[in-house]
């Protein structure tokens, strides 16, 4: 009798094995390929009309944001239009036809930008690198910053001295969870130990501060106000030369959604004429010329 | 038990029904194993239609159940599950002892041993109520950052000390108890027999107290082999973080269910064998005609 208890059992695996493999039902979002007008916000795909919804995670670090922390916003305030992504979005959403007032932050975890399902936001900027295996998942739109990566240690440690990359190997080294970091750590300085991820900015630092890590593997702008700011004592060991093909940050949308097609418009636009560098230039000035690590 | 008259005298039958737990067939016979059937088939089917026809399953499928995402994280998944593992043996060693001590404190009698008590109470009250993951990033960011000469930096090993601190809370109340349980006679027998408070204790109430409270015991340790994740939150690479990584290297949660998958692989044999033990107890104390 007992063995049909068994046989309701295997029955019920079966099933919900089934249901992982069936399912061919093709709906996925509607990419309207047909041309976009972008010269009518309007028309633009948002969430809220009239309104242009900005995802990013908080704390919102500088230089990416800069100016005095309000409200729900913790170290600065992306509603500033200072620091580099802060000024980056303002610059896109004038392009895109809308004022300073119809900007409207969201706080977006991380983890919560490529979450399945409705996105909360028009686009996230966060620090996103793009990957194309991220990019089967959600659409990036053009990079608005080419990155480089580089390591921060505290002076006078061992690793202090290093220079070159491989010099690096035999170091407890750290990065924080989300970004390409660990993979390059990983891949390129491939060390001994296992490497250190951690879920937040501030885990990393802390770990950092008390040198239960030697490096912390961040990119550069990051680096120099870690640096400055957040670990007394400490600096920018050096950057890693830049992958073939190179490493951008890029906005995150929703797969499908037609608003990037005039987010990139805008992104080019500025490109062009020059406001990227300008702002770049103004927010991102001391993330230059850091020793490049051989 | 014995000559029932029913399935249960069979005593295969009964090995594997104690082995199936709640898989019970109430109006037993061809027909209710039919029943039975049916309305799994037919609930299963509902359940999945429901999911599958839903307007974000073809997303969800695509992020969670992709084969390839699962089976290429697997690996290294696995090699850092070892790490989990580990922290699990060590801490549960810890936690029987240092428990077991607390909750021996807190059934001193008398009011000389006031203080004792209240700092048993306090221990496990405080251990009970600081959630877990903060008392791990409290120890395992703060106590290196005092920077003290010989005070570990190791990462692992302050998760571990929170979770020996935070499961030994739970686990000297259950041998509390335990001790409990045990009928003051046991104590006033062993003690007009001669033996001291302290042999009284710990030739005749623990003994006791101890073995009726191994089914808990095992529940704890299943919480705790879970919890063995949030080291994680000090940026040790464990099963979880390793998820974490390819989780966000991906944009895809295929990694979880790989990490999920080897979590349950150790949790659900103990919960079996917890469902076993206590089967097991109840009825060796029919058998016995309850002792105590």
């Amino acid at each position: 009798m007992r063995k049909l208890g068994y046989l309701a059992l295997a029955l019920l695996v079966a099933l919900l094995a089934a249901a992982c493999g069936s399912t061919k039902k093709s709906s996925s979002g509607s990419t309207s390929t047909a041309a976009v007008n972008c010269s009518n916000k309007n028309d633009l795909n948002l969430k809220t009309t009239d309104q242009l919804t900005i995802g990013t995670d908080n704390p919102a670090f500088p230089p990416w944001f800069g100016g005095t922390p309000h409200k729900p916003w913790q170290v600065s305030d992306p509603n500033s239009g200072q620091g580099y992504e802060s000024a980056v979005a303002y610059a896109v959403a004038k392009q895109l036809g809308f004022d300073k007032s119809q900007v409207v932050w969201k706080h977006v975890p991380f983890a919560n930008s490529y979450a399945p399902g409705p996105k909360p936001f028009d686009f996230d900027i966060n620090q996103i690198s793009f990957t194309p295996a991220r990019a089967k998942v959600v659409d990036f739109s053009d990079s608005y910053y080419d990155v480089n990566q580089s390591v921060v240690v505290n002076k006078g440690t061992p690793i202090a001295s290093v220079t070159t990359v491989a010099g690096l190997k035999p170091y407890d080294l750290g990065a924080q969870l989300g970004t390409t970091s660990y993979q390059f750590i990983k891949d390129t300085i491939k060390p001994t130990k296992q490497p250190s991820v951690f879920p937040s900015n501030t885990g990393a630092v802390q770990a950092l501060k008390n040198k239960q890590i030697d490096g912390l593997v961040v990119d550069l702008p990051t680096a120099f106000y870690v640096t400055a700011v957040e670990v007394p004592n400490s600096k920018v060991l050096g950057q890693f030369p830049a992958e073939p093909g190179g490493e951008h940050f890029g906005m995150v949308f929703e797969k499908g959604n037609s608003l990037r097609t005039c987010v990139n418009q805008a992104l080019t636009e500025l490109r062009s004429n020059g406001t990227l560098k300008q702002l770049q230039q103004k927010w991102l000035a001391k993330a230059t010329g850091a020793p490049i690590l051989k | 038990m014995a000559g029932e008259g029913d399935r249960r005298s069979d005593p295969e039958v009964e090995r594997r029904s104690r082995l199936l737990g709640g898989l019970h067939f109430e109006g037993e016979g061809a027909r209710g194993v039919a029943i039975a059937l049916l309305s799994t088939a037919v609930f299963l089917t509902v359940v999945i239609v429901a999911v599958t026809q839903s307007a974000g399953w073809p997303e969800v499928k695509r992020t969670f159940f992709d084969w390839g995402d699962i089976s290429s994280s697997f690996p290294d998944i696995a090699r850092a599950f070892k790490l989990n593992v580990e922290i699990f043996l060590v801490c549960e060693v810890f936690i029987l002892i240092f428990a077991l001590v607390i909750a021996v404190l807190r059934s001193l009698p008398g009011p000389a041993f006031f203080p004792l008590r209240a700092l048993a109470i306090i221990y496990s009250d405080l251990a009970r109520g600081v959630p877990t993951i903060l008392v791990i990033a409290l120890l395992g960011f703060g106590a290196p950052a005092l920077q003290l000469t010989g005070v570990p930096r190791s990462r692992v090993f302050w998760a571990g000390v929170g979770l020996i601190l935070v499961y030994s809370g739970y686990v000297a109340e259950v041998y509390r108890a335990g001790i409990e349980s045990v009928h003051p006679s046991q104590e006033a027998a062993a003690r007009s027999l001669g033996l001291s408070r302290f042999q009284a204790l710990r030739r005749v109430i623990l003994p006791q107290a101890i073995r009726r409270v191994i089914p808990p015991l095992l529940n704890d340790f299943i919480g705790l082999q879970k919890d063995t994740a949030l080291v994680s939150t000090l940026g040790v690479v464990e099963a979880f973080n390793q998820a974490n990584i390819d989780s966000a290297a991906t944009f895809t949660y295929g990694s979880y269910l790989a990490a999920a998958a080897l979590f349950v692989a150790i949790t659900i044999p103990l919960a079996r064998l917890t469902d076993w033990l206590i089967a097991r107890d109840r009825q060796k104390r029919q058998a016995s005609g309850a002792v105590a």
